[in-house]
């Protein structure tokens, strides 16, 4: 628990060029703002193809909404309609960047760097060359996996698990060097991440400052140390699995092939072997971030927080004996699927407490409803239906029918975005202060979580529903099929409830740079007011045209039809154009030191923390990081630098 | 409301027990939870004078509330493991048709066992995409493939059993509904894996006698 000498090296820090500043920086904030825009930049992509492949579901075989002037000789989408191979590929990639280049970089990247060293104390990470490193390693990964959209054959089209023997030959899918650029992206992402896993572990372990035991750490750090650990365990199987992709495909080996006596299965088990643990390195950051905003906003500690990272350590350790539960209908043997049900069902009681403290930090709380919390709240109502639906394939019974239809789809991504993004946009809003010292308008934010919350459940509800009735995943034409004739209209409301998802993520960005560069010029605020505005209203308009239509068309409403929809609009834009005139105030603000009165250490840190992040002596902690509204003190929070009243002190031990 | 589509498998019941169970009680846990979320939120939001309640937590409480889940999950698990022990574990010892299913890109090939009811022999007959079963009848169909891995979905009969290459696996069931039902492939298997489907014919048992009739004749012809 001592400042490490690497750190205090580190500390006589000269201002660099630009290069060394921007670029190969090896601060940790700097690193953790690359890996936050390579997140956000790849968010916008990874939104762009669902949407495109939402457009082919709800209506089949018709060219996509401004792409209709695209030639018949296109190679990739002839007249703008999105024929088999491309809607494989575009599902395939969609789930490929979201998980690998949007919510990993984000918080195992973005968010760890930004956050281990600033809420434990430390001046930067124990090696910050390494760190330099993992983030230009995940760069290239990323690189990688961008060219495969450019080769020959198109990009990986074999789902994102990249079954075996689907993903193995060329012959299969008439993909050729996209899936093995997807490999050899995957490859170095795993090494990347490896870096990154091993700095954090370390940094945690040795350079917390005096007085910072590990029980007063923040459940956001304990989520992502645990994180971290899994990460080290879990990605370098998926590194392996991947090299052997690549050999199976450019030596002719034969570990998947069954031909030449190779074993399809054993690429299910290898990657899902990585692949639950990945999904709780994907939502245990959400939760830690969660409870900590949880318990700022509701100026009360967290209700059992020995509980709560007990729960994530549990989560940790169980989430490695359940892999098989992606297996049950795979040809492994059933008795299997018995054991692997067993140890399912009993990671659901972790879940369950984990959302039980959260309901008991909010009773008899004073809860203040800003951003940061709204997103919170979302996470923990999403998360509930999330955990809630995975009972249903967790039963091996219920998953005959279920599992690869629309319900695990649903399931995955009330967990991924309920879960993850909400998390994510939490995160974001919560610490966007300290990370570049400016506040994030308040208005905007408002108006970004109700389009996203309301879009995303038009978007993912109703595919419950879908799977219930028994529709496919990663099928390209629903009305193929006579038994899913019927769910059609559905289909058209989920992509109607995407688009309104994705829209909604303009007033995000709007939002983001807006406050970034204090953009407060006023033809910036007429066209800020008028462009959320105009796409709060549009999305009315779409919906409720298309919903006049019988869901079922793109062609536009009746005339009737028409004039409902833009009454609509217009009321819709009336109502958010005098909401922002009143609402909206200054746009990047410039941020105080701790804007949200919260405990934890980086509050501690200056506005925006230079190099070394807490001046010439470290903090040094007191007490734990939920300390609020404590009995006594005169104001409802006290960091965790405060000391201790005698009273308390004595009452402690 | 019914969401599932129509039951015609005697197992499916089970299935469909289950399934109502869990979305009975998962829905009544999910409004629990949110409703005390939004009573929450409403009666505890910030009001000018009040401070929060400083508490920790509470022991009881949280035993409770670990405890509980921990039963409820328990009974699922009972529950599941039997329906599942007679959908996957047990074949049926003697069934009364058998079949075998070869999958590859992007047709199921159905090898009807011929008059002698032998499968590799000279009168088998293999037919596209077609399933002709009669009706109360147990059905085994075993399954191999031949190229990646498909999945072998009955929406109806409550049946899915992936096909892996280099395997054999089988799936089972027993129709107590005539009609006419798709099979559609579950695993993404390549371009044309939407679109690739069979049919499930459920005869009664005069008409399949009159199908295997016009089938084993016309093969002998």
């Amino acid at each position: 628990m001592t400042d490490s000498t690497a750190a205090a090296i580190h500390h006589d820090h000269h201002p660099g060029s630009f290069i060394s500043t921007y670029v190969f920086s090896t601060d940790h904030k700097m690193i953790a703002k690359q890996f936050f825009w390579m997140a956000l930049i790849m968010m916008i992509l990874g939104g762009v193809l669902a949407l495109m492949f939402r457009w082919q579901l709800a209506w089949p075989e018709t060219p996509v909404w401004g792409l209709g002037w695209l030639s018949d000789e296109n190679e990739f989408m002839p007249t703008g309609r999105i024929g088999p191979d491309v809607y494989n590929m575009l599902v395939t990639m969609h789930a490929t960047v979201m998980v690998f280049l949007v919510i990993m970089p984000m918080f195992s990247g973005a968010f760890s760097n930004f956050l281990i060293p600033l809420m434990i104390g430390a001046r930067d990470m124990a090696f910050p060359f390494l760190n330099m490193l993992s983030f230009w390693v995940a760069a290239t990964g990323a690189l990688i996996m961008m060219t495969g959209f450019f080769v020959e054959g198109g990009h990986a089209s074999a789902g994102w698990t990249a079954y075996a023997p689907l993903s193995m030959k060329e012959d299969y899918t008439g993909v050729g060097a996209g899936q093995t650029l997807w490999a050899l992206s995957i490859f170095v992402l795993s090494i990347g991440s490896l870096m990154g896993s091993v700095n954090y572990i370390t940094t945690l372990i040795n350079m917390r400052t005096k007085g910072m035991t590990w029980f007063r750490m923040p459940t956001t750090v304990w989520a992502l140390f645990v994180v971290a650990v899994l990460s080290l365990l879990a990605l370098p199987v998926l590194g392996a699995a991947a090299v052997l992709m690549i050999f199976d495909r450019i030596f002719e080996t034969a570990f998947f092939d069954p031909q030449k006596g190779g074993q399809p299965l054993l690429w299910q088990h290898l990657f899902w072997y990585f692949g639950h643990p990945e999904v709780y390195i994907l939502i245990l950051p959400a939760m830690g971030i969660t409870s900590d905003i949880l318990s700022v906003f509701s100026r009360k500690p967290i209700f059992g927080y020995r509980a709560m990272v007990y729960a994530i350590i549990a989560i940790a350790f169980i989430g490695w004996i359940v892999w098989g539960h992606h297996m049950f209908q795979s040809g492994m043997n059933p008795r299997l699927g018995a054991a692997f049900m067993m140890t399912t069902m009993l990671i659901a009681i972790p879940s369950a407490i984990k959302t039980f403290n959260w309901l008991g930090t909010l009773w008899r709380g004073s809860i203040h409803f800003t951003v940061p919390m709204l997103h919170a709240l979302a996470f923990i109502s999403m998360f509930v239906i999330g955990g809630l639906s995975g009972i249903f394939m967790a039963s091996n019974t219920v998953d005959i029918f279920i599992h690869d239809t629309y319900f695990i789809v649903a399931h995955i991504h009330y967990v991924l975005f309920g879960g993850s993004i909400f998390g994510l946009f939490a995160g974001v809003t919560f610490w966007f202060p300290k990370m570049f010292g400016r506040m994030m308008n308040e208005a905007l934010g408002r108006i970004h979580f109700w389009i996203t919350f309301i879009g995303f459940n038009i978007a993912f509800f109703p595919m419950h529903i879908l799977g219930i009735g028994g529709h496919m995943r990663r099928i390209s034409n629903p009305l193929q099929y006579d038994f899913l004739k019927d769910l059609e209209p559905i289909n058209v409301l989920i992509t109607l409830g995407a688009l309104t998802l994705g829209i909604g993520q303009i007033v995000f960005a709007i939002n983001v740079f807006g406050s970034l560069w204090k953009l407060n010029a006023k033809w910036f605020r007429t066209f800020v007011q008028v462009a959320a505005s105009f796409l709060c209203g549009f999305i009315g308009y779409r919906t409720v045209a298309v919903t006049l239509e019988g869901l079922t068309k793109p062609a536009a409403a009746s005339a009737s039809g028409r004039i409902f929809a833009t009454l609509i609009f217009a009321g819709v834009f009336v109502l958010i154009f005098k909401y922002l005139s009143n609402k909206m105030g200054e746009i990047g603000e410039t941020a105080p030191q701790n804007p949200w009165n919260a405990n934890t250490l980086e509050w501690v840190a200056p506005a925006v923390p230079p190099h070394g992040n807490f001046g010439p002596t470290l903090p040094e902690v007191h007490r734990g990081p939920y300390e609020y509204s404590v009995p006594g003190e005169s104001e409802d929070w006290a960091p965790q630098t405060k000391p201790l009243s005698e009273k308390a002190a004595a009452s402690a031990h | 409301m019914n969401w599932l589509p129509e039951n015609i498998a005697a197992d499916g019941v089970h299935l469909d027990f289950l399934f109502y169970a869990i979305y009975y009680l998962t829905g009544i846990i999910c409004i629990l939870v949110v409703g005390c979320l939004v009573i929450f939120l409403i009666l505890y939001r910030q009001k000018p004078g009040v401070r929060a309640t400083y508490t920790h937590g509470n022991k009881t409480l949280e035993i409770a509330w670990t405890v509980t889940p921990a039963i409820i999950l328990v009974f699922i698990m009972i529950l599941s493991h039997t329906s599942w022990a007679k959908m996957k574990l047990n074949p049926p010892k003697n069934p009364d048709v058998r079949l075998e299913v070869i999958a590859k890109q992007f047709n199921w090939i159905v090898v009807y066992p011929g008059q002698d009811g032998k499968f590799g022999t000279k009168d088998d007959v293999k037919l596209d995409n077609q399933v002709n079963v009669p009706i109360n009848k147990t059905v085994y169909i075993s399954m191999t493939g031949e190229d990646v891995i498909h999945s072998f979905f009955i929406p109806h009969a409550r049946v899915k059993q992936d096909i892996v290459p280099g395997r054999q696996t089988a799936v089972w069931f027993k129709p107590i509904k005539t009609g006419k039902y798709e099979i559609p492939c579950a695993e993404l298997c390549g371009t044309g894996h939407s679109g690739m489907k069979g049919e499930l014919v459920v005869h009664s048992a005069n008409s399949y006698q009159a199908f295997l009739k016009k089938l084993y004749t016309k093969k002998s012809s």
